[in-house]
């Protein structure tokens, strides 16, 4: 249906290039060009109800060159990770893998709907790269500080709960080796940029 | 003994310890041995495939190489946590299948003097290892306190079973592997279909109405099912639905306290363990009453560990009550 109504050259070009870049930035075989529209992934997706677009929608999108529209879309970012489409997809697209390609090239260009998740992922990683291990006290801290003021009153008793239950440490584990990880990353944040 | 090669993960230091303190109490009964890998790294969770991918993927690759580096023989590297297990089978997998992406991982790694070969090294989930090599006759026969009438709904999760990238499920969304782990052990396993849905992974930190609104479904499934607690095999399902459950319910306006226990606990405990040393009780809703309960409630422990009594059955319903023909009892007992 969509495909029927990709009528201008110019439309199908944007749709094949913006295809392609999506199927290159995915870590396995995206396949996403096989999609027959059919609905079996926002029909699986328990999260479907608070994205803006199902994933079925989103890939018409795709193919219509709506790169604009996509990148700002926040069903990547609503996307659980819990491979229900992946499994039920007829066409075996890897969808979970494609939001992921979805989401770098959002934050590459700044274009996610809002800043929660990336901001997350962002302290998650930086922690991660600097002492080999994550860090669920410093992130937990950091990110409710910083956008969830308002549930704290909540979450400190949780977490005081948490300490006396032995189940968070104050300071960060740390990996022997750190020096050898961040050369490993350096170097691989240089391949990705000049992908 | 055999032996494995064992990548823990960042939450089986922390908030997950209770997993770790009970893994260590099932191994000998069981006759398998753990060689944690040297200096290993976070696996990175759902976070770094999100922000970037060639780093990403470079970071799960050094604990690959890490671990090609140890193997002595063909002993497969086993992780616990379902994050931990899906990112380093997927790097393993894509880097296989993707020679342009192998490349960029071992041009990175070489940074680091490391180096790692797809295919190397088998990675394997701790469930599937304990049915698959141990065997449930073991579990079985390493049972001393059943756990009869321990009411429990089997949580697995989705990244164990999906997306399965080695093909060792054949049912990715109602599979019974923890149902029949659990039975082994004793446990009254309720039918609970939500097993394999999501918990919301990280969502309780990014968007917490989708996360605390998909706590309230499995929570509420095991409730209506009546089990007295839920089972799991990951780190963050057991922390989403342990520790969420309190905002869960303000905003809900329910009052579910349903315990959340690892696998390994209850095996730990099913073997003789003292809870407390399994980790029960470090949950937010505690485990350990209902645990100790269940224990004392069960008459035929001593029998049934002995092989003397057979395992308790469900009460056959009334014949008036079904409408539906059955076999006379005398041949079902045959």
């Amino acid at each position: 249906m969509v495909v029927a109504q990709v009528s201008s050259p110019e439309v199908a070009d944007a749709g094949a290039r913006f295809l392609a870049e999506v199927g290159a930035k995915t870590a396995g075989v995206s396949r996403l060009e096989m999609c027959i529209q059919c609905g079996s992934c926002g029909g699986s997706c328990p999260s479907a109800d608070a994205m803006d677009h199902t994933p079925r929608g989103l890939f018409a999108l795709i193919r219509a060159g709506e790169r604009d529209e996509v990148l700002h879309s926040n069903t990547p970012w609503m996307c659980l990770s819990c491979y229900h489409c992946v499994v039920r997809c007829p066409q075996d697209i890897l969808i979970t893998d494609v939001m992921y390609a979805l989401k770098v090239i959002a934050e590459e260009e700044h274009t996610y709907p809002n800043n929660v998740a990336p901001d997350f992922a962002g302290v998650f990683v930086g922690q991660a790269r600097r002492f080999g291990r994550s860090w669920e006290m410093g992130l937990t801290a950091r990110h409710y500080l910083r956008h969830y003021i308002l549930r704290l009153p909540r979450m400190t008793p949780m977490a005081l709960g948490l300490f006396r239950h032995g189940r968070i440490g104050l300071l960060p584990h740390q990996i022997h080796q750190k020096k050898q990880l961040q050369a490993i990353l350096r170097r691989a944040d240089e391949l990705e940029r000049a992908r | 003994m055999t032996n494995y090669l064992y990548y823990p993960g960042c939450s089986m230091e922390g908030s997950g310890r209770s997993y770790r303190e009970s893994l260590e109490g099932i191994c000998e009964p069981l006759g398998i041995t753990f060689e944690e890998i040297n200096d290993w790294n976070c696996c990175g969770a759902t976070e770094y495939v999100s922000l970037s991918t060639t780093p990403a993927y470079a970071m799960i690759a050094r604990n690959l190489a890490i671990a090609a580096g140890e193997k002595k023989g063909t002993e497969p590297l086993v992780a616990a946590c379902s994050a931990c297990y899906l990112n380093l089978a997927k790097t393993d997998h894509y880097m296989g299948q993707q020679p342009a992406l192998n490349a960029r991982i071992n041009d990175a790694l070489g940074a680091g003097g490391l180096h790692y070969d797809p295919g190397t090294i088998k990675v394997r989930h701790l469930l599937e290892v304990i049915l698959n090599d141990v065997g449930l006759d073991k579990v079985k026969a390493a049972v001393k306190k059943p756990l009869t009438g321990l009411k429990v709904a089997p949580y697995l999760g989705c990244m164990v079973p999906r997306p399965d990238v080695d093909g060792a499920y054949t049912n990715h969304e109602q599979p019974n592997d923890l149902d029949r782990l659990l039975r082994a052990l004793g446990a009254d396993v309720v039918d609970y279909p939500l097993k394999t849905e999501c918990c919301g992974g990280h969502m309780t930190q990014v968007a917490p109405k989708v996360g605390l609104e998909l706590i309230r479904r499995l929570v509420a499934e095991a409730e209506k099912r009546e089990a007295v607690m839920m089972v799991t095999v990951c780190p963050m399902c057991q922390i989403n639905i342990d520790a969420y459950q309190g905002e869960m319910n303000a905003m809900f306006h329910t009052h579910y306290k349903m315990p959340i226990v690892f696998f390994t606990q209850l095996m730990a405990v099913a073997f003789g363990v003292e809870p407390g040393k399994a980790g029960v009780g470090r949950e937010y809703t505690n485990a350990k009453k209902t645990l100790v309960q269940a224990l004392k409630a069960a008459p035929e422990l001593t029998l049934a560990a002995a092989g003397v009594a057979p395992a308790a059955r469900k009460p056959r319903p009334d014949k008036r009550a079904l409408p539906m023909p059955r076999m006379a009892d005398s041949e079902v007992e045959e």
